[in-house]
């Protein structure tokens, strides 16, 4: 990793705590020749018109998303109705055929709030976050969390009232998240009460998938009509802890979304879709440090940016496996 | 966000401040200050519902019955996850979860023993088993005291199994006590008997009958009775020497039949699901301890 990639890194980590990205001040040679190349050129701005006449748009990242997220939820409901034993408990905490698995952020509500760490709880919470250091920390919110899921389509009906203009998307200081995080940490060490977990949506969708509806879907219903008609994905944007969470352990991740220079029209559409934004700043015109730029560790690995992407600038990958092959 | 991009990709330069920050138009200036408005909004809004969960544990007016092995109850709501692991290995489901109305509670595992009581069906209290957080423990951690009265003399043997090398079940604690709230109501101590389907033919509630398969509850309304003086709750008591019917002496000095409930009630709540009276004469006190 280049000295730029390191400084962009370490920014990215603060973007994830809410910092604003900023203008690198200073780009790599290798891209400001390809920044000073796409400057005014014509054939360029002819082959990027022909593109897009020709661009498809896909769901392939979406659709296995989908149905990944799908099958993860109704494994939990099917564990329980058919009595498969498969996957038994829900999001919060399960057993996946007999391993204990606890969802991290649960985890430390309850290890701050009950100050008293069992075996289990210890090995489960060490077993999801190998797991999700290996797939991509926040990877957990687009690809699992039943809550992403009716947000995603709950977003969809804000866009096209927003189309209409009938809704504005109301934004607010991404920095509340951590301070959220923080408040809620310490309300469960100073309360003894896992107090997030009363009101966390994705606990709340899970159970009622799982044992039936309740009445503690009004909250959930609650936070989605906040969202189609005031500000579009807030729950995941500026409150959830749990995707700074997961968030934190994908610094670590190999698996992310890799971003080429080379190709890339700046025409932002891949912003235009994503639910964190703020971690698709390098691909505004003139801001890639080098040719080619990791996204920050707040990235849900989604994959909607790379579904968008006419020119293919935006795709997965597993850093270090190209060099296994 | 893209407020920001405008503002900053505008090719006007602008008059610097004294402190040398940018100058912020009027208009910029009013989009942040109703942005931070909004912050504080959904701040406010989060952190209310949050607490709110607080109110019903204030307010209640009747304690949850917890699951066998389950901590004292701020201790419990601490711990628990919310996952239903307990629910999903009981084999009556006589475990719920609790709704919204419970605040802080919600998603955390109750017992209703008048609609299904825990009958140790699963011999080896396999909620405590499946409990991944040690909220439901066979053996709480020293730094947790035990209330007196909670504490089981002796631990309980299970009638089910006591043929077994093992009798008994490993619990330490009671989850609460029956207690003969309505003795008024109660048939033995009216020298009444009982014939038919306790609590009628619709009631859902298992129970394991030794008689008709020990590793199969069946539905109580599948198994009518016919008592000459009603025993119910000590005939389908679970574990030994809680409860027995002792003749005892009335008020107006008269002798007549009662159910006496002993130490070694765990407060699973079988007597009050199979109590034929309504409402029930016999009930479980959650979270009560033993008092002779």
């Amino acid at each position: 990793m280049s000295a730029l990639l390191k400084r962009r890194f370490v920014e990215q980590i603060k973007v994830m705590f809410g910092a604003e990205p900023s203008k690198p001040k200073e780009i790599g040679p290798a891209a400001q020749k390809i920044h000073f190349y796409k400057k005014g050129n014509r054939d360029l701005i002819a082959e990027k018109l022909h593109a897009r006449a020709h661009a498809t748009p896909s769901h392939k990242w979406r659709n296995r998303r989908w149905a990944t997220l799908i099958f993860a939820n109704l494994l939990f409901t099917l564990s329980f109705f058919l009595d498969i034993q498969i996957l038994e408990g829900a999001l919060t905490a399960s057993r996946f055929v007999g391993f204990h698995l606890i969802d991290l952020n649960s985890a430390l509500q309850v290890m701050l709030a009950h100050k008293h760490i069992i075996n289990n709880l210890l090995i489960g919470t060490g077993t999801v976050l190998l797991l999700w250091v290996l797939l991509g920390g926040r990877t957990f919110c687009s690809w699992v969390c039943p809550y992403h899921l009716l947000a995603e389509w709950a977003e969809k009906i804000h866009l096209y009232l927003a189309k209409k203009k009938l809704v504005t998307d109301q934004t607010m200081d991404r920095r509340l998240r951590t301070v959220f995080w923080a408040i809620f940490a310490l309300l469960a060490l100073a309360t003894g009460y896992t107090v997030f977990e009363a009101i966390s949506p994705t606990g709340i969708l899970s159970r009622a998938l799982i044992y039936g509806p309740g009445l503690a879907l009004l909250w959930v219903l609650a936070l989605l009509f906040f969202e189609v008609f005031f500000s579009r994905r807030a729950w995941c944007r500026y409150a959830c802890p749990i995707g700074l969470t997961y968030g934190v352990v994908g610094i670590v991740s190999p698996v992310r979304i890799i971003y080429k220079l080379d190709a890339c029209f700046h025409e932002g559409d891949c912003r235009k879709v994503c639910l964190v934004p703020h971690v698709l700043d390098t691909v505004i015109k003139g801001r890639a440090v080098e040719t080619e730029v990791p996204i920050g560790p707040d990235c849900t690995r989604c994959g909607l940016c790379v579904d968008t992407c006419p020119t293919g600038s935006l795709s997965f990958e597993v850093k270090g496996l190209s060099k296994l092959a | 966000m893209s407020e920001n991009e405008i503002e900053s990709d505008g090719n006007t330069p602008r008059k610097p401040t004294p402190e040398g920050k940018p100058a912020v138009s009027i208009a910029k200036r009013q989009t942040n200050r109703r942005r931070v408005l909004r912050t504080i909004l959904l701040t406010g809004g989060v952190l209310g519902a949050a607490l709110s969960g607080f109110l019903p544990l204030v307010y209640a007016q009747k304690k949850r019955l917890r699951p066998p092995g389950a901590l004292d109850e701020k201790d419990f709501l601490g711990s628990c996850i919310k996952c239903g692991q307990c629910v999903q290995v009981c084999p009556v489901s006589a475990i719920k979860l609790a709704d919204l109305v419970d605040g802080m509670g919600v998603g955390t595992p109750y017992i209703d023993p008048r609609n299904q009581a825990c009958d140790f069906s699963c011999d080896a209290v396999q909620c405590i088993l499946a409990c991944p957080t040690g909220s439901l423990t066979y053996h709480k951690p020293d730094f947790l005291p035990v209330r007196p009265g909670a504490a089981l003399a002796a631990k309980p043997i299970l009638i089910a199994k006591e043929k077994d090398a093992e009798p008994t079940l490993n619990m330490h604690e009671r989850i609460g006590v029956a207690r003969l709230t309505r003795p008024e109501a109660c048939l033995a101590i009216q020298g009444k008997g009982f014939k038919g389907q306790t609590r009628g033919p619709d009631f859902k509630g298992q129970l394991r009958y030794m008689a008709v398969d020990r590793w199969k509850p069946v539905k109580i309304s599948s198994h009518p009775y016919d008592l000459a003086e009603c025993d119910l709750c000590v005939r389908e008591c679970p574990v030994k020497g809680a409860i027995s019917i002792e003749t005892v002496f009335a008020p107006d000095g008269s002798k007549r039949k009662s159910p006496v409930v002993h130490e070694p009630c765990v407060g699973c709540g079988v007597c009050e699901m199979v109590c034929p009276v309504e409402p029930t004469a016999i009930s479980i006190e959650a979270g009560e301890v033993w008092k002779s």
